[in-house]
Order: C-alpha cells, then structure tokens, then sequence
C-alpha cells in the first residue's frame, strides 16, 4: 500500500473508532442531559420531593389562575400522559402563555411543584401574526418532545 | 484542489476571488439585513424580537462550516500533505471562532426576551459554547506548533478530534430535551413562514461570501510573510 493510501486507512479508522465513542457517550448521556422532567417523569418518581429540579410541559390551557396579590399564579403543565400543578411568584416572560411550552425551575413540595423562575419555550415555528392566530386554534403541541 | 497546490497558482486565482466575494457578500448582506429589519412581518408570538434570526443563524452556519473546513484542511494535510491546508486552516479559525462568537451573543440576545433567560446551560448553548473554545484552542495550538517550527500535525488532528462535536451541536435538540427549540429548517422544508424566511438565504449567502473573503486574505497575508520572512533570510545569509 501506498504510504498516501496508508495515511487515508488511518485517518478514516481513526475518524470512525471516535464517532463511534463519542455516540455511546452520547447515548450514556441521553437521560442525564435533558434540560428538564416532564411530568410522566415527575409522576413516575423522578425528582425527589425538595430537590431542585426543571420541569418542562405545555401549559394547559384554562388552567392559568392569578392570586389576589398579583404575582402568585398557578397553572398546569402537561405532557400530554400526565399533569403537575405549578405554583410561581414572580414575573414570567411574555411568551409563557397557555397552549405554549414552558420551563419552569424550583422543586415538588407535597405534589405541588414550587418554582423560583419560569422560562417560556416556544417550537420552531415563526409565522406572521394573522396566520399566528389561525394557527393557535389547533395547536399541535410540538414544543415538547414527544 | 491539487491543482491549488502551487502557491503560485493559488494566489493567481485568489487575488480576484477575494475582490467578488467581498462585494456579493456585502451586497447580500446589508440586502438581507434591511429586508429583514423593514419588509418582513413580526412573528406571531416573539414580535419584533425574531429579526435577530437573520444574522442568527448565519452566524450559527458559519461557525459549524468553519470547523467542517479545520476538518477537511486536517484531512487533507494528514492524508495528502497538502502544502496549503495547514495555512487554510489557521485562517479559516479566527473567522468561525468570531461568527460562533456571533452566535452565541445574538442568542443570549435574543433568549433574554423570549425565554426569560440570557443563558441556560442546556444541550445546544452549551455544546456551542463548547464549539468556540475548541476554537479557542485550535488557535493557540496552532500558533504554538507553528513558532515551534513544526508542520501542525498536532493542530490537524486536534482539528479533526473537535470536528466530533459539529453532530453533536446539530442532534443536541433532538437527542435530549432542550430549552432551545427543534429544527426550523430541514431537508424537507421549514417551518418558518416564507414572508418571514425569504431574507434568511441572502444573509446566509451573504455572510458565507464574506467569511470566504476574510479566510482568502488571511491565507494571502501568511503566504506573502512567509515569502518576506524566505527574502529576509536568504539577504542575512
């Protein structure tokens, strides 16, 4: 074999020997390095109660409440296979809105998850606002990972 | 690309390419930019604030391709011995580490009003983030190798050890739960209104000729010192 030839066969076992490690560090990865529990995880035990944690959904829709002083909500996140209630006192961001995903980071205190900060999350869908508001009318939640 | 193995012959052509790719990318550029910022409709939801996706996301392109050019100027430096890939490649980093920089400012930019963040550690900020620190280091290695005296042999395959990450920045959305969201634009089409895309490909074609631009000056200025430093030291012998 050429020595040019040689240096190819290296350089492409090389190549291939790391992708493949590289992928089963990934694949070791996959659960530990998820942003946020969903719910389904939350209901199967995951997050112990008092740990902190994130926990993304989708808000559910109508299910947005405001207390009487003003910076207390409560709502709903789901995963569309099970739901935790959300208590937060703050100021979320002007995307966290119902029907649309969001994370929220805190802890579960008796079933309830408390949460220091809400993120909003949107999908990777950008439109015009008049085909926005057709588009709210049946929203497929693809924000969240299925 | 043997052909280009000349220097000589190199230069020939890259003297003029330079000059047009400066002016398709400038006019792409600003032409995408001001339809961006004026002719486009806001998003449904974000407002105003998803303007920041038409130098976003070229940013976000030139700073992966820049890495996908260490690795093919490794490969062909380790395997052909290309006399011009160890140049190309110490040009091209500097160019990706600033457009990566690019990236990971505008997001921070642009998490901040939209997700009511300006930085999370998840899957796709940090595995950018990660991208520009191998920049970082691709740059300090190579000019370390290279006051050394040495041919960036090292460098090369540091180049193509990083390019391990560029698979794992475009799958981080779909391999783990992410706060930053799926993928716009696939193979199969986009998701992204076309009154609202139509200016994203010409400041990706803009910003791309540019980039070319800066790493064809860069490859000139280093031919033309290493020509200066071969006159110098043969008029002191």
């Amino acid at each position: 074999m050429k020595p040019k030839n040689q240096r190819l066969v290296l350089v492409i076992a090389a190549t291939g020997a790391l992708i493949v490690a590289v992928l089963l560090a990934m694949w070791g990865l996959r659960s530990r390095a998820s942003f946020f529990y969903t719910p389904a995880d939350i209901a199967a035990g995951k997050a112990a109660e008092g740990q902190s944690a994130r926990l993304g959904g989708m808000v559910e829709k109508g299910s947005v409440q405001h207390e009487a002083d003003g910076v207390t909500i409560h709502f709903i996140l789901t995963d569309g296979r099970a739901t935790t209630p959300v208590t937060f006192r703050g100021i979320a961001p002007d995307l966290f809105r119902e029907g649309s995903g969001a994370v929220a980071e805190g802890r579960m205190e008796r079933g309830t998850f408390v949460a220091d900060q809400i993120l909003a999350k949107h999908d990777e869908r950008y439109m015009p606002p008049e085909l926005g508001n057709l588009a709210a009318e049946h929203k497929a939640g693809k924000t969240l990972e299925k | 690309m043997h052909a280009l193995a000349n220097p000589a012959r190199f230069l020939r052509l890259a003297r003029p390419a330079t000059a047009w790719l400066l002016l398709i990318g400038l006019v792409f550029a600003v032409a995408g930019m001001a339809a961006g910022l004026t002719l486009t409709p806001p998003d449904y939801l974000q407002g105003e604030t998803v303007r920041i996706i038409y130098i976003h996301v070229p940013s976000a392109w030139l700073g992966m391709a820049g890495w996908l050019g260490i690795a093919s100027a490794a490969i062909s430096q380790l395997v052909w011995r290309h006399p011009l890939a160890a140049v190309a490649g110490r040009a091209v980093a500097p160019a990706g580490a600033t457009f990566a920089a690019i990236c990971l400012i505008t997001g921070s930019i642009w998490g901040r009003p939209t997700w009511g963040t300006w930085w999370e550690w998840d899957g796709r900020l940090t595995s950018m983030l990660v991208l520009f620190f191998l920049y970082l280091g691709y740059i300090a290695l190579a000019s370390a190798e290279r006051e050394r005296g040495g041919e960036g042999r090292v460098t090369a395959i540091f180049g193509l050890v990083g390019a391990l990450n560029l698979p794992i920045i475009h799958y981080s959305v779909l391999w783990w739960r992410t706060l930053h969201q799926g993928e716009s634009i696939g193979l199969t089409g986009s998701t992204i209104d076309s009154s609202i895309l139509w200016p994203l490909p010409l400041t990706m074609v803009g910003f791309t000729c540019l980039f070319a631009a800066a790493v064809l000056m860069r490859m000139r200025a280093e031919l033309a010192e290493a020509k200066v430093e071969a006159r110098m030291r043969r008029l002191g012998a």
